[in-house]
């Protein structure tokens, strides 16, 4: 473990506490209803692209070994992706905090007097919460993805990160473009929607200083950005305006360009369901002499922000292998009950508990890791096999375990709770001796009507539980 | 110390001692994805890219621009925008304004006619490198002649693509033709025109594309 | 994933590990699936110091606790005989967990490395090992199968239970909306995240009881323990006397759907 860090806090983050804010939405029959909708729709649009199981698992384990190979080797290759970029002409900054890749960013804006920042869709740009940053700046930073346009629009963050306004109707969108977009008229017509917007940020895009994108994949050996989308707003932010910045974590690194079709394979089919996304748009390299178009600097910011301490832990390194498809959410029963927003974190859903400590220290994220019946969908889904609820066992050991000298990461011991453990010990003592479960067990069928009828949680939508008059050990020995 | 250096420096000191195998990408297509014949591929390129709302008509080497003209004509689009250093542009640039259809040129950079291009540009022609069947997709590697706006910014998109470069994969493609060799300076997969689920999982076209894709696709000598 | 290992010969005995739930909620589950293996012409032995698996602490991020209730349970099972375990969670928990949580204690990693190949869930003994094909001697009746996602995901054993009930003539067995979906209950989940919780079974006994099924029936008590749990405690809130989603370990189901 390297010097504590001060983790990063999130501007957006809400006040209210986790659970509180669940309860909203599990308290609102048409919120669930909408995000259970929206779920078994994207479940049904995967299982369509897996007919064949064998071939499912075979890609999936392909997927993660493909990942795992490129995560043992990061350091070196984040070095041999460097050296590429800048012999292609590809600037590459270091940022290991969200402030730092801000001000880089800023940086460049400043240095182009930038008035306006097209985004392309780009959770690192959440993470590092740059609308915000940019807003303090002075500088318009517009996001282009529809969904991504919709939400800044209403003034809140992506509550999903394949489908950023899955939480919003189209008679609210309709209404908020209304309101809030210049001489439209309410319509919940979705094409005309769509046209709406489209029509809109054409004139962006077209105005705009400063694109800025993801990135899916970076490519080592050939220095090379690849980007996956639909609309073409990526396109657009990519080679419209004249200077192009693109952020990613340091984890999407592959060596080899082979390593990009298996991946954008399973990135697609996981995700929304398509076979392939509409756009495949491989960056290696700012305009080139005698080319007519394309951003004469192209910038790539390399963001920190906890990876590295994710990458320390043989066992976290695995959260390191996500390729932001999103299929755990929408696979996750919990996520379908309470949607992104109350997770109050970047990524939600079961991607979003295991990333988020690392990057928000376990202190604001312990309610979090709790927040599982460990029921293994996420699991199962996952094109690249990260075992989320092994993970998240982890980080509730680590969460709830007495401080340390050596933490795996910044916030062990956030949910330590000196009465919860002594519990556990008891329940330890009793349950590995014997004598004493057979004491206790016996007294709690001899005393079952001591039982209270408030159980705490457990009878705020149960009845109590109350242990059988005979044990099955009792039952057993009076059978003879 | 710069980021940099502390970053590579946190990373360095955890990498693992053992190194992962490689893994074998080639041999999970070799038994996943069979060979097709060159009529099978191309056949099912147009499945796959149809199902994605594109339009695909079959045409001869020698026949293509009547096609093209006959396209343009039904969708009441007067002008086309061109290459001028490609014989397919240069072809409809000879050919197609007799028939009644403009066919500007992108002959400069970009900053001097960005108003143009996307305020008055209703369409934009250009080939296909290749294309991958098992997706439907087609391969550009927009260069000098044929920039990356042109495929982007018109509200239709015509590519002209030779169904003998027809891969199976993506994978193939990229093995076949050697890309990690180089890559130019934008390589493209384009699978449909423009789309969007964004507005309660319904889906749109011409999110901020093209809201047309026309294949004229050259089916001669398939193997 | 699929349970691939090769089914070994029909055993004489097998070690009965109840769990901790089942001793003290569900005996009656435990006998029935006693008589059912000793029906089957096996004797079943049940060793008297057993406890619990260990998983509440596993899961709630406790492995020292874990570990020596873990640690005891390794030692009940001296013989080579297959143990047979009616719940899901727990089987997952022994089969795939204990390897893991003595990963730094070599003699224990090895013997629960050992008793990984030994352990069975219920239902899947019954189809794979025995080749038990239920006699249905009961009248017509619609029921409904819940598995828990530990059955499902772990030991990979959700088809065993449906080909039991499936065996049943008389049987139907209704098909719920979201079949593979938690049922929220999940260990210390439960009580830590209620509200979530509290959805998650909520929305499972509505998609139960909309299939018509006069019953559920389960090879999990944990699950079983929050569905019927939730079923009654809405019958209370609604007033009524009569159970509107009973329901039963598969066990006490198929005995008494094989019993004169």
């Amino acid at each position: 473990m390297n010097a504590p860090q001060t983790p990063h806090t999130l501007h957006f983050m809400p006040s209210a506490g986790f659970r509180a804010r669940a309860k909203d939405v599990v308290d609102n029959p048409f919120l669930r209803q909408s995000f259970r909708g929206a779920m078994d729709f994207l479940m049904t649009k995967r299982a369509a692209q897996f007919p064949d199981a064998e071939e499912l698992e075979s890609l999936r384990t392909l997927g993660e070994s493909i990942r795992q190979y490129n995560l043992a080797k990061l350091p070196d290759l984040l070095e041999q992706l460097e050296a590429n970029l800048v012999r292609n002409g590809i600037q590459v900054h270091w940022a290991e905090t969200p402030d730092e890749a801000n001000e880089i960013i800023l940086g460049i804006c400043k240095h182009h007097e930038a008035k306006l920042m097209v985004k392309g869709k780009s959770m690192v740009s959440e993470e590092i919460e740059l609308n915000h940053a940019a807003e303090a700046a002075g500088i318009g930073a517009l996001e282009s993805d529809m969904g991504e346009y919709i939400v800044q629009l209403a003034g809140e963050k992506p509550s999903h990160i394949i489908m950023p306004a899955i939480h919003k109707t189209k008679q609210e969108i309709a209404q908020l473009f209304a309101d809030k977009v210049e001489g439209v008229d309410y319509t919940d017509n979705v094409d005309a929607l769509i046209q709406i917007g489209r029509n809109v940020l054409r004139q962006k895009f077209l105005e705009a200083d400063i694109g800025l994108s993801g990135v899916n994949f970076a490519v080592a050996e050939t220095g090379t950005l690849c980007l996956v989308e639909n609309e073409g707003n990526g396109r657009m932010c990519t080679t419209a305006p004249p200077v192009h910045i693109a952020i990613t974590g340091i984890e999407k690194i592959v060596e080899k360009l082979e390593h990009v079709p298996p991946l954008l394979s399973l990135l697609t089919r996981s995700a929304t369901g398509q076979n392939i996304s509409t756009y495949f748009n491989m960056i290696s390299s700012p305009r080139k002499p005698g080319e007519k178009d394309g951003p004469s600097e192209v910038h790539l910011v390399l963001l920190d922000n906890g990876r590295s301490q994710a990458y320390a832990d043989e066992q976290l390194r695995k959260t390191l292998q996500c390729i932001r498809c999103g299929a755990c959410m929408n696979h996750c029963p919990v996520y379908t009950r309470i949607g992104g927003h109350a997770y109050g974190t970047t990524y939600p859903g079961p991607i979003g508990k295991i990333i988020s400590p690392h990057m928000l220290g376990l202190e604001a994220t312990s309610g979090l890791v709790t927040a599982s019946s460990l029921c293994g969908a996420c699991g199962e889904v996952c094109p690249v096999k990260i075992p989320i609820p092994e993970l998240l066992m982890r980080l509730r050991e680590e969460a709830f375990s007495k401080p340390h000298d050596h933490p795996a990461m910044v916030g062990q011991g956030a949910g330590y709770s000196g009465l919860i453990s002594a519990v556990w010990r008891g329940w330890a003592f009793v349950y590995r001796s014997p004598a004493l479960y057979r004491l206790t067990s016996w007294l709690g069928s001899r005393f079952r009507w001591l039982m209270p009828s408030r159980q705490g949680a457990w009878t705020s939508v149960r009845v109590p539980l109350k242990p059988a008059p005979k044990r099955l050990r009792d039952m057993l020995k009076e059978r003879g | 110390m710069s980021a940099r250096d502390r970053i590579l420096g946190k990373l360095k000191q955890k990498m693992p001692s053992t190194v992962a195998l490689a893994p074998d990408v080639a041999s999970w297509y070799a038994t996943h994805r069979i060979a097709e014949s060159g009529a099978d591929k191309a056949q099912r390129f147009r499945h796959f890219i149809e199902l994605a709302h594109a339009e695909v008509y079959a045409v001869s080497r020698g026949g293509w621009l009547q096609k093209l003209y006959e396209v343009l004509a039904a969708k009441q689009i007067g002008k086309l925008l061109v290459s001028p250093g490609t014989p397919h542009g240069q072809r409809a640039a000879s050919e197609l304004p007799a028939l009644g259809i403009a066919c500007p040129a992108y002959d400069a950079p970009i900053e001097s006619w960005k108003e143009a291009m996307f305020h008055d540009t209703p369409a934009g022609f250009t080939r296909a490198r290749g294309a991958i069947a098992e997706t439907g997709t087609l391969i550009l590697w927009p260069d000098a002649d044929e920039p990356r706006l042109m495929s982007l910014v018109p509200p239709v998109h015509i590519v002209l693509l030779d169904a003998a470069n027809i891969y199976n994969t993506f994978y193939e493609a990229m093995q076949a033709e050697g890309w990690s060799n180089g890559l130019p300076t934008n390589a493209l997969l384009i699978s449909g025109p423009s789309k969007t689920a964004d507005i309660q999982q319904t889906l749109a076209y011409g999110a901020h594309g093209p809201k047309e894709l026309v294949v004229l696709m050259i089916e001669e000598n398939l193997q | 994933m699929i349970s691939a290992q090769t089914p070994p010969p029909r055993p004489s005995d097998v070690y009965f590990f109840a769990t901790c739930v089942v001793d003290q909620f569900f005996p009656g589950a435990g006998m029935d699936a006693i008589t059912l293996l000793e029906r089957q012409g096996i004797r079943v032995h049940f060793p008297e110091e057993q406890t619990c698996c260990g998983q509440p602490a596993y899961t709630s991020g406790f492995p020292d606790e874990a570990r020596k209730v873990a640690a005891h349970q390794l030692t009940l099972f001296p013989n080579d005989w297959p143990v047979v375990v009616p719940s899901g969670s727990c089987a997952g928990m022994m089969k795939h967990h204990y390897p893991t949580l003595f990963a730094n204690d070599p003699v224990r990693k090895a013997q629960a490395e050992a008793l990984s190949g030994r352990i069975y869930e219920f239902t899947d003994f019954l189809v794979n090992v025995l080749g038990y094909q239920p006699q249905d001697l009961g009248g017509d009746c619609t029921v409904v199968l819940h598995t828990s996602c530990s059955a499902r995901r772990e030991m990979g054993v959700h088809l065993t239970g449906r080909k039991l009930l499936g065996d049943l003539g008389h049987v139907t067995v209704a098909q719920q909306d979201h079949e593979s979906e938690c049922c929220g209950f999940g260990g210390t989940f439960s009580v830590k995240q209620p509200e979530i919780s509290g959805a998650m079974v909520e929305d499972k006994v509505k998609a139960l009881k909309a299939t018509g099924a006069e019953r559920v029936v389960s090879a999990d008590c944990g699950c079983l323990m929050n569905i019927l749990g939730h079923a009654a405690w809405k019958d209370q809130q609604e007033g009524r006397a009569q159970p509107t989603l009973p329901g039963e370990h598969i066990a006490s189901f198929l005995l008494r759907r094989t019993s004169k």
